[in-house]
């Protein structure tokens, strides 16, 4: 009587191509980093990595690497090691986690792939459309490894994206290109870039497909699913190879909807989730919601990925207005009307608005948007305190509790 | 139902285990309290047999069981479990069946529900991960101070001139006490201080809209906090029955509607 509930989860078959993806391209870094090339250059998660494989660049994702020790749940052990040389328990716990295992020596890549170290930058780029905390964090490791550090310098709480925001961010991506080509050793082609960007559309846009499986009834993936599915979004955009592994996992999913068959056993509740995941609670809180009948089942996090207006007709202009259409830079107003319409398209019950402690960016509930948006849709709202990857802010029982609070709710709206 | 039908309703709080036992009509007929210690699953049962006792009657009538409170999935008699917000939000619509906003002090952390007329909850917040505002701050107000909990209540009923604490977290609070001690303050105006620190904490986390209701075991013991909240919204503040046992009861309430609805 008195146990917790397990709720079995299905498993993608897509999955496994979607690891070995992974896999390959820490392989592929791992390599070019023993050979001396190609050439590495590191890049925010939505820096400018189209410039950076158009000039023949591996890229390098240290985002992507700190989720990874998140998710390992290695990050809580590290961040103690980067806060002792000064940087604030309270700031991005990314970069204190992945600054932590620089400094301790380890990485998850080492269990995951067999690879001993993460790979040696020749360039790092930054775009501050994250935060200004990636800067911090690639000025430090630039000054490890005494390579160059580039930035793209964002514009934040843009309302409406105009020429403006396009001509500064785009004039900022062409200035990346005389000291990348010095670093590249060769010249940039606009052709490259051209195939690159057209690559990432294509990427894009199957991730975009991929997400929006949600709407249906039953939605075939949980943001869960997601989370982990989205390596070749971020660390994959610009390659064949990430257009070849969603299109298959699109395939399946369509192939759910097709047998009307969900994510979950049941679905009672469709949820909405805003904000990072808690990379080290992924499995509990898939777990938690399952036994809830509840899917989370669409997010704003896996949806910052998909970049519509990039168009290989005009690269550089597309991919600064992508850049900048990009939700965590927009105002609450812009950001309101996108979550309005995704409540909206995913037919949603619930919505949950993760603040975590240390990415002030991505936690969208401290200026009163979860009070507005539910008093003008009606659909009721849960904060949930937490962070990304310090887990010493985290109280699981308080999650707990208050989840399944916010479920009793919703089952008395329904009667 | 039959009326010799009991329903049973186990709230294992972090500080408290709280037993309620209600007949099919919904009158109470046994309650009980005892520290919830360590050992959750005994401490539910023998709260459960003292209710039981003071109901007069045996575990053989006992239709349904729901158990509440952090320690709900260690209550090996209960049917089903529900969350303390759900059955402290029950527990105040038994008393009071209209649209309120319930604030109850636990142990560990604090509650701001909202209720419609008709009973249903329209949001709710817990406080954050800090202790700041619950009963375990008073608790480490009162070992700073060094008077026994039981005496706070009349302590800062005799309070002349309240300090202020200024601080969001426990630590500093005592922190600043330590300084009114340094600086002579009468303890009874530090105890009001930390009264006062506590509601404040409370009327942060929401809008108290509508007719508000406080319940806890904080409040139970401390009945000031009420007057002081009172004074500080400046509208009369309602408290059910037996605040303490508010979370129990509403557990049982839902045991009774056997449908998870109290």
């Amino acid at each position: 009587m008195s146990e917790e509930k397990k709720a079995p989860r299905k498993k993608l078959a897509a999955a496994a191509d979607i690891n070995q993806f992974m896999r390959d391209y820490y392989l592929e870094l791992d390599a070019a980093a023993a050979a001396g090339s190609p050439k590495i250059a590191w890049c925010t998660s939505v820096g400018p990595a189209e410039i950076l494989r158009a000039m023949g660049f591996l890229v390098y994702f240290p985002e992507t690497h700190s989720a990874m020790l998140g998710a390992t749940r290695m990050a809580t052990d590290l961040i103690p090691e980067a806060n002792a040389i000064g940087y604030s328990p309270d700031i991005c716990s990314y970069l204190t986690a992945d600054i932590g295992a620089f400094l301790r020596g380890v990485t998850p890549l080492q269990k995951a792939f067999g690879i001993q170290s993460i790979p040696r930058p020749d360039v790092l780029v930054y775009n501050t459309n994250q935060c200004r905390d990636v800067q911090d964090w690639f000025v430090w490791y630039g000054q490890k490894f005494n390579a160059p550090v580039l930035g793209v310098h964002t514009y934040r709480g843009v309302d409406e994206v105009t020429d403006r925001h396009i001509v500064s961010i785009a004039k900022q991506l062409e200035a990346l290109i005389p000291p990348l080509e010095k670093i590249a050793g060769r010249r940039f082609e606009m052709e490259d870039l051209r195939r690159a960007v057209d690559l990432s559309r294509q990427c894009s846009e199957l991730w975009k497909q991929i997400l929006d499986t949600a709407a249906a009834r039953p939605s075939p993936i949980t943001f869960f699913d997601g989370t982990t599915l989205m390596g070749p979004a971020v660390v994959g955009r610009g390659t064949p190879k990430a257009v070849e592994v969603y299109r298959k996992l699109l395939a399946e999913l369509e192939e759910r909807i097709r047998r009307g068959e969900g994510a979950l056993e049941e679905e009672r509740y469709r949820i909405y989730w805003d904000g990072m995941p808690v990379w080290g609670r992924l499995s509990a809180h898939a777990q938690l919601f399952a036994s809830l009948r509840a899917n989370v089942l669409a997010s704003t996090y896996c949806n910052s990925w998909i970049f519509s207006a990039l168009d290989p007709n005009d690269p550089i202009p597309s991919m600064a207005r992508a850049y900048t259409e990009l939700f965590i830079v927009r105002s609450d107003e812009a950001k309101e009307d996108y979550i309005r319409r995704m409540l909206s398209f995913f037919q949603v019950d619930g919505i949950i608005y993760h603040d975590a402690k240390t990415c002030p960016n991505n936690s969208n509930c401290r200026y009163g948007m979860p009070q507005r948006l539910e008093k003008e849709t009606g659909i009721p709202s849960l904060i949930l305190n937490g962070d990304l990857n310090d887990l010493r802010l985290i109280s699981d029982e308080q999650t707990k509790t208050n989840v399944e609070a916010f479920i009793e709710q919703l089952e008395e709206r329904r009667r | 139902m039959s009326e010799a039908a009991l329903y049973v309703g186990c709230d294992v709080g972090s500080s408290r285990t709280k037993v309620a036992v209600l007949d099919a009509g919904g009158r109470i007929l046994g309650l009980a309290v005892r520290k919830s210690g360590t050992d959750f699953t005994a401490t539910a049962e023998a709260c459960l047999a003292e209710a039981l006792a003071a109901a007069g009657t045996d575990a053989g009538r006992i239709a349904r069981a729901v158990s509440t409170g952090y320690g709900r999935l260690n209550v090996r008699y209960a049917h089903e479990q529900r969350t303390e917000i759900g059955c402290h939000a029950g527990g105040c619509y038994h008393a009071f069946p209209r649209a309120i906003t319930v604030i109850d002090i636990g142990g560990q952390d604090n509650k701001v529900i909202k209720l419609d007329a008709a009973g249903r909850r329209t949001g709710f917040k817990m406080n954050r991960k800090c202790a700041a505002g619950t009963g375990a701050f008073l608790e480490e107000m009162a070992a700073r101070l060094d008077i026994p909990l039981e005496r706070m209540n009349a302590m800062a009923e005799r309070s002349t001139d309240m300090v202020r604490l200024g601080s969001f977290c426990t630590v500093f609070s005592a922190t600043e006490v330590l300084e009114h001690i340094r600086h002579g303050k009468k303890i009874e105006d530090i105890v009001k201080g930390v009264f006062y620190s506590m509601i404040k904490r409370i009327v942060e986390m929401d809008s108290l809209t509508a007719e508000v209701v406080m319940t806890g075991g904080v409040v139970a013991h401390n009945p000031y906090l009420v007057r002081m909240m009172e004074e500080l919204i400046g509208r009369p503040v309602l408290v059910p029955p037996h605040p303490q046992f508010t979370g129990a009861i509403g557990a049982a309430l839902y045991a009774r509607s056997g449908s998870g609805e109290p």
